[in-house]
């Protein structure tokens, strides 16, 4: 394995949005509104940016093709920008394409940034883009929305572990209940509310067997991130965060075609999870790793993402899940700041607002959801759906 | 000896009521109700869809390969210019030499279709020519043509070896007689008044044909076991038979009440019934009606008896749900414009170029299997899929549309925009290899199970309005019982 990037990139300042919707703010305001936070977390100026990356998926509903938008709008001085979109890990490739700026030596300090504005649609849920599968598979592509693509998984998973629908649910609607907590106490979430189990199980089917609760907020937000080279960042501030490990693997296919895969799990987490672990030189994740923020745009994508990061046993995660072990005063806290449920789900903000907060949990700024003496945080974004994704795993730390 | 060598036929799932349709709108016509229910195509069919069912269940155990021409008799063409024939020989991946032809505008067209596969079989142009005749057409609501008209098709296959049924003769009469007609801005039918049909059409001109068929080849009423034609009005359709001497057994039932007035394939589809019940050695007249009448004389061969076993009629008129409501109808057929929520109206263009160069994957569900490791897969792939092989470039075609698989699991989406919600869909994992996820269709989530068996169907996968467009493709249904 190559030498990896650890502890070579730090990160010196952030800035998220309140994620929500945010009828009053364009694009361009929420990245202006991110940016300026991070900034000056990082006590920088504009000039000291040397590359920038910016993050966003639906570009034909928001700002438009390439990374222009980011320039212009922030007034960056003709300093290299790029612009990239890997579905809803979208943010988490914004974040790498600048780490490993920093970590090529081609640059010493610089711009992450992901933005979405998912409101001017003019409907609930993801926009209909027929296309983004291509203009062939998109003729052979059911009839999906994504709550269906992951509900699969939910029916898959509950056949392969003999749960019944009920079971099944009440299990999910632990997850939730559990993030719902969290974010009731984030002032910068777009739900803040707690709900019940039974609230969560009653709730209106959206698509079988997840129902309401069981789907992430649809939401407007950008998040930004400054890093520069690890030997450098003492002198911006003295408490940075740095990358111990960036991993990501995408489908390869044989999930999709082939009939070994299960469904019941997402194989690129278990690829990128273990580079991860090798890269951050973790042995043992259930014992390492403090707290993480996942992609759970689905409470059976966190069930299943339990499983996949080595962290729960296969089939298992049931268990963990009632024993309270990723609650916020469990042994792992996952989704301390709400995640994608509650938190909200701008598309391209995702994979940096998750490490906005482990970033904040890590200098100890996470007010009431504040981990104790958290030592490593890991985020896993993923984008696509389970048969067909790619997905992106940070484990930062001090 | 040319006749027909395979038969099938589609009747879709759903059934009205007529009852249901009077409810509904029998307050502006009391006088119109019928009795019996009719058959409904889902949202997703058309004449097109039930056309290449029918094929699919008339090429039970026949080798498609050896198919030369393709016929297609229908008055609810989706295209007018377009071949829709082709898009169903495409659909049956059949051989691009195939001739292809679109017999249209009269409810006739199904028999002259027939006719004209037995000339092209006895010149011998073709040797093995598909005929499909379907309809769905539409009678204007709250009048007596929508609680008559149902929807549904027949096939059959006609060539000179391993024939079940010869044809011995054909007779026709034409006239421009408007009973019904819908000109190009039409969608609904319009009709003159149903007595003067009944007595100077329906009632003279099947009899016309069928008397001077049985004239032309010397025969009697007596001579025939079985006569066929279609039903326009019940006491009428008796009459007809009587009229020309035939017992009240020796006429094939009609089906009216189960599946309504079909159109172009009716006459077809009850040919398919009759030979269902026909033994060695009957003869068999099949006659149509509309703008006069073509009249065929079958005769069965003992080879009927090697048939495979297929649905037929006999199924399919088993098979059936009630669509319960007219509201669903409406909608099912766009006569309600409903509120498709926005996520509904978003249909990108349909590139025309990507369609031909993949018409194979989409429009014949054709992917490949690979030489050296063996495992199918879909959509086609240059390079392998199975890690444990990855061959570039060593792919045959390898047909999946006709393969059953089982539902490896399955949602119910009501995001999703779908006229028939919730919008169902799963994963197939087919058998023999291969896994693609499907719309499913013909089934309620509550009777959904992993692992239960299904089948493709060849349905519309979406209309696009705007650009006036009906696109292809293949769904997965439960196995019809």
């Amino acid at each position: 394995m190559a030498e990896g990037i650890r502890d070579k990139v730090a990160i010196i300042g952030m800035g998220c949005t309140k994620f929500g919707e945010r009828w009053d703010m364009s694009a361009g305001n929420l990245m202006v509104e991110a940016f300026v936070e991070a900034i000056q977390d990082a006590g920088i100026e504009k000039k000291d940016l040397q590359a920038s990356w910016l993050g966003t998926c639906y570009e034909e509903v928001s700002v438009g093709k390439s990374a222009i938008p980011l320039a212009v709008t922030l007034k960056l001085p003709f300093i290299p920008a790029t612009r990239v979109e890997n579905f809803c890990a979208t943010g988490s490739e914004a974040l790498r394409g600048a780490c490993y700026g920093v970590a090529s030596g081609a640059c010493d300090i610089a711009l992450a940034l992901g933005v979405e504005k998912l409101k001017d649609v003019g409907y609930g849920g993801l926009p209909q883009v027929d296309t983004q599968v291509g203009t062939a598979l998109r003729f052979a592509f059911p009839n999906y929305t994504p709550p269906g693509m992951f509900a699969m998984m939910g029916t898959r998973y509950f056949a392969q572990y003999g749960l019944s629908p009920q079971e099944g649910k009440r299990v999910l609607a632990h997850i939730t209940v559990k993030s719902h907590h969290n974010g009731a106490m984030n002032p910068k979430a777009h739900l803040r509310r707690e709900v019940t189990i039974d609230e969560v199980v009653n709730a209106p089917i959206v698509a079988w067997p997840l129902g309401l609760f069981d789907c992430c907020g649809v939401s407007d937000g950008a998040a930004a991130a400054i890093v520069c080279r690890a030997d450098l960042a003492k002198k911006y501030r003295p408490d940075p965060v740095y990358v111990k490990s960036l991993q990501i693997a995408a489908s390869s296919g044989e999930e999709m075609i082939c009939t070994d895969w299960d469904f019941a799990h997402v194989e690129s987490t278990v690829r990128a999870s273990e580079r991860a672990y090798r890269e951050a030189g973790i042995k043992s994740p259930r014992k390492e790793i403090s707290m993480m923020e996942v992609h759970d745009c689905f409470s059976i994508t966190e069930l299943t993402i339990y499983e996949d990061l080595g962290i729960s046993p296969r089939g298992k995660a049931k268990d963990d899940v009632e024993a309270g072990f990723y609650d916020l005063d469990g042994k792992i806290p996952c989704q301390p700041d709400g995640g994608l449920k509650c938190f909200g789900h701008p598309i391209g903000a995702s994979g940096l607002r998750m490490m906005y907060e482990m970033y904040k949990q890590l200098q100890g700024k996470a007010g009431p959801r504040q981990v104790k003496d958290p030592k490593f945080g890991l985020t896993h974004n993923m984008g696509g759906i389970p048969p067909l994704n790619v997905v992106s795993i940070c484990i930062v730390g001090h | 000896m040319v006749g027909i060598t395979s038969y099938g036929a589609y009747i879709p799932m759903y059934r009205i009521q007529r009852m249901t349709i009077y409810q509904a709108l029998g307050w502006l016509n009391p006088a119109s109700l019928l009795p019996g229910e009719k058959g409904v195509a889902n949202y997703d069919e058309d004449s097109l869809t039930m056309a290449v069912a029918a094929a699919v269940d008339c090429l039970t155990g026949v080798d498609r390969d050896k198919i030369d021409g393709l016929f297609f008799a229908t008055t609810t063409a989706p295209y007018k210019e377009r071949q829709n024939a082709g898009i169903i020989a495409t659909a049956l991946d059949l051989n691009p030499n195939a001739r292809t032809a679109d017999f249209a505008t009269s409810l006739k067209a199904g028999t002259g279709a027939l006719i004209s596969a037995y000339d092209a079989a006895t010149s011998g142009s073709a040797k093995n020519v598909m005929v499909c005749a379907a309809d769905c057409r539409m009678g204007k609501p709250g009048g007596y043509q929508e609680e008559v008209y149902g929807d549904g098709a027949a096939a059959l296959l006609v060539g000179d070896k391993n024939v079940i049924a010869s044809i011995e003769g054909t007779n026709s009469v034409s006239y421009d007689f408007v009973d019904v007609w819908r000109s190009q801005e039409d969608r609904f039918n319009r009709a003159w008044e149903d007595r003067w049909i009944r007595d100077e059409g329906y009632g003279k001109f099947i009899s016309e044909a069928i008397s001077g068929l049985l004239k032309k080849c010397n025969l009697t009423p007596k001579d025939i076991a079985k006569v066929v034609y279609p039903c326009l009005y019940t006491r009428a359709h008796a009459d007809i038979g009587k009229q020309i001497g035939f017992e009240r057994g020796q006429v094939q039932e009609h089906y009216f009440t189960a599946i309504g007035n079909t159109g172009t394939p009716y006459a077809l589809m009850l040919l398919v019934a009759a030979l269902e019940e026909a033994k060695p050695g009957d003869r068999i007249i099949v006659a149509s009606h509309g703008n006069g009448s073509d009249a065929v004389l079958l005769q069965v061969t003992k080879d009927i008896k090697k048939l495979k076993d297929r649905r037929g009629m006999k199924k399919h008129l088993e098979s059936k749900k009630d669509l319960g409501s007219y509201e669903k109808y409406a909608t099912f057929r766009e006569i309600l414009e409903i509120d498709t929520g926005g996520r509904g109206d978003e249909i990108a263009a349909t590139p025309m170029s990507t369609l031909w160069r993949e018409r194979k994957m989409i429009l014949g569900l054709c992917g490949v299997k690979c030489r050296r490791c063996g495992t199918p897969q879909y959509p086609p792939q240059d390079i392998c899929a199975n890690p444990k092989c990855g061959a570039i470039k060593e792919m045959d075609d390898y047909r999946f549309s006709d393969k059953t698989g089982r539902l490896f699991t399955y949602t119910g989406d009501l995001l999703a925009f779908s006229p028939s919600p919730p919008a169902i869909y799963g994963t197939v994992d087919f058998d023999g290899g291969g896994r693609w996820f499907f719309d499913l269709d013909d089934c309620e989530i509550d009777s959904m199970q992993v692992g239960m068996p299904v089948e493709m169907s060849f349905r519309r996968k979406y209309h696009d309005p705007s650009r006036r467009l009906y696109v292809y493709y293949w769904k997965a249904t439960p196995i019809r019982a």
